[in-house]
């Protein structure tokens, strides 16, 4: 068998594949905090109980309705950006003009309450969530056994999140994204509504936390307080990456993930804090992050 | 003539909270509610009046709980020196993660204190000293100075209050100093302070360390008094339970963070009586678990504080008062 440093190759390929399969949700939820931060300049730390809502939804539709996981992959995303949309419209509107701390604070509060809610009906304990039928089992590629659900979460949230950077960086659509971003008040003057904008955005980014969610619920644990310890990670990888590039996002989710995995196969003590290592040693060297610009 | 008020002002609070047990309040409550108070406190120094949002203050709870009840516990140390310890290792916890917080502002500077908080936590999940998930039980009082004997919650009561009271002295005389000034001109504009010449960072890391080191002292003191230290001191959401506590109080105000420690505290122990009794005349039956979902109640003050009450119940008193004398004086010219 083929080894490296001491450990089997495939033991090592499958920790990579699973730090993908973490680092996919790393860049997927970076990705949505980076695109509200930019034009609402609010860090929504409710993602990750929306996170949260996307795959409880999941669980909830299978279970209560009959509804399968295909239709609820495209099904909970909408329901949670429709929630983020009622937010932005409802509160988080009415913070704009104050000190950016205040967005935090109340997304921060609506996390306990979001959680606290489904805590009461729901308990910590997992619920269970099957893989879809179509990919279950495991393929062979030779060098290592890959299951075909971890394969697909990381196809899945790679196709998203580089969809997401086209229509960013190429379309029209995009382009008023980032006037938006780049100078809200001068764009409106163009005629461009801005408000409307802002609000989808929010539940743009919102419904990809929700999308997040769908993929997680048949390999993680589907629980009330699944999402909140991954944002505060989520949170280390944009200052790690820092929030100024689209690319620069997806690109840090993935890598620390990777760097996650290693670290459970040469040194599992660490693999809880080797992130937050990351950022403090980041920060020495380069305060603005990895793609952030210093303002 | 406005010190003089300010001094009768907390002269009788002082008094009052002084013979509260012999009226058959509960000592060891209103230690936990004095501890968190100068918890709050500590973190108002910073929010309040340096305008620096820390999302990790339960790092120095933690940190100096664990450090305080290890001394007290395993080494056998003094009282006294026991605090001493805790207060040390939450200024030196506040030296590392202020050097690296403050090389990024505003909101990321948040976000780095909560994640370094978060690499903590872990820490203490795994590290042997701390119990892990059981925590560090049964802390002996000890003796204050070789001669207070401490095991009497009343006798412990007036060494709290002492403590809590020269804490106070402390941040009010920080706050009111030349030093303080500088703070609250780096939270009014901080480029305009470096303009002046003023090493703003340096600033920043001191008034994070005086916090850090406070912080840790209610920390140390909350685990003399209730005897444990646990993993949910050092929980992010302690560190959301503080920034509550100031929010609803009155951020930059002297008393907000006493009258909102004593609300909150008040309010994890009674919430699930209240669910009970909503339970009861709404008859919904949701609301009887309310107890267990202390955290949707909490939620739900957070919002309605962010939205609509950001100047917080001492805040909007003060403002009331001023307008109030700016109306008498204008009536009366």
């Amino acid at each position: 068998m083929t080894e490296l440093f001491g450990i089997p190759l495939s033991a090592l390929l499958s920790q990579l594949l699973l730090g993908l399969v973490n680092g996919s949700f790393y860049a997927m939820l970076s990705l949505g905090l980076a695109v509200i931060f930019g034009l609402l300049n609010v860090i929504n730390f409710a993602h990750g109980a929306l996170y949260m809502m996307g795959a409880i939804f999941a669980w909830m539709g299978l279970t209560y309705f009959g509804i399968n996981y295909w239709v609820m992959l495209i099904v909970a995303p909408l329901v949670v950006g429709l929630f983020g949309v009622i937010i932005e419209r409802l509160l988080l509107r009415h913070l704009y003009k104050l000190d950016h701390l205040y967005g935090l604070l109340l997304t921060f509060g609506l996390t306990l309450l979001i959680e606290g809610f489904f805590r009461s009906f729901y308990g910590v304990s997992g619920l269970p969530y099957q893989v879809p039928e179509v990919l279950e089992g495991a393929t062979n590629l030779g060098f290592m056994i890959m299951p075909n659900y971890r394969g697909w979460v990381v196809l899945a949230s790679l196709v998203v999140c580089l969809g997401t950077w086209y229509v960013i960086e190429r379309t029209k659509l995009g382009a008023l994204l980032r006037a938006g971003t780049e100078n809200a008040k001068l764009t409106e003057a163009f005629g461009v509504n801005v408000p409307l904008m802002v609000t989808l955005t929010y539940g743009f980014g919102v419904a990809l936390a929700g999308f997040a969610g769908v993929l997680a619920a048949p390999i993680l644990q589907v629980q009330p307080l699944m999402g909140s310890n991954l944002i505060i990670v989520v949170f280390a990888v944009v200052v790690i990456g820092g929030m100024g590039s689209i690319l620069g996002s997806i690109l840090t989710g993935l890598g620390l993930g990777v760097i996650e995995g290693f670290t459970k196969v040469f040194y599992p003590e660490a693999s809880s804090t080797v992130v937050f290592l990351i950022m403090a040693i980041v920060l020495l060297i380069r305060p603005a992050g990895l793609f952030g610009k210093e303002k | 003539m406005k010190l003089p008020r300010e001094l009768v002002l907390y002269a009788v609070l002082i008094a009052i909270v002084a013979v509260l047990p012999l009226f058959g309040a509960y000592p060891v409550f209103v230690m936990k509610v004095m501890c968190y108070a100068l918890f709050a406190c500590a973190f108002n120094l910073l929010i309040g009046f340096t305008g620096l949002l820390s999302f990790g203050h339960a790092a120095f709870l933690g940190v100096a709980a664990y450090a305080a009840g290890h001394a007290l516990k395993v080494w056998g140390a003094p009282t006294e020196l026991g605090l001493l310890f805790g207060v040390v290792a939450g200024a030196v916890l506040g030296v590392v993660m202020g050097a690296l917080a403050i090389r990024r502002s505003g909101i990321y500077f948040s976000m780095i204190t909560l994640a370094l908080a978060q690499m903590l936590y872990f820490f203490f999940l795994q590290a042997g000293f701390t119990g892990g998930e059981d925590g560090l039980q049964s802390v002996p009082r000890g003796t204050l100075l070789g001669l207070v004997d401490l095991t009497s919650d009343i006798t412990l009561y007036y060494v709290v209050l002492a403590i809590f009271i020269l804490s106070f002295l402390l941040i009010f005389r920080t706050v009111h100093s030349p030093f303080g000034q500088v703070l609250k001109a780096i939270r009014e504009n901080e480029a305009r302070a470096t303009s002046l010449g003023y090493d703003t960072a340096r600033f920043k890391l001191l008034a994070f360390v005086l916090s850090a080191a406070l912080a840790g002292l209610a920390g140390a003191t909350k685990t003399l008094v209730l005897g444990f230290a646990t993993l949910s001191d050092a929980h992010w959401s302690t560190s959301g339970l503080v920034i509550l506590m100031v929010l609803v109080g009155g951020m930059g105000t002297m008393l907000g963070p006493i009258l909102g420690a004593f609300i909150i505290v008040a309010l994890e122990n009674k919430v699930g009586d209240i669910g009970m009794f909503l339970g009861r005349v709404t008859g919904i039956e949701w609301f009887n678990g309310l107890g267990e979902a202390v955290t949707v109640v909490i939620g739900l003050i957070f919002v309605v504080c962010v939205m609509a009450f950001r100047r917080g119940i001492v805040g909007e008193l003060g403002a009331w008062w001023a307008h109030r004398q700016s109306a008498r004086t204008s009536a009366a010219a």
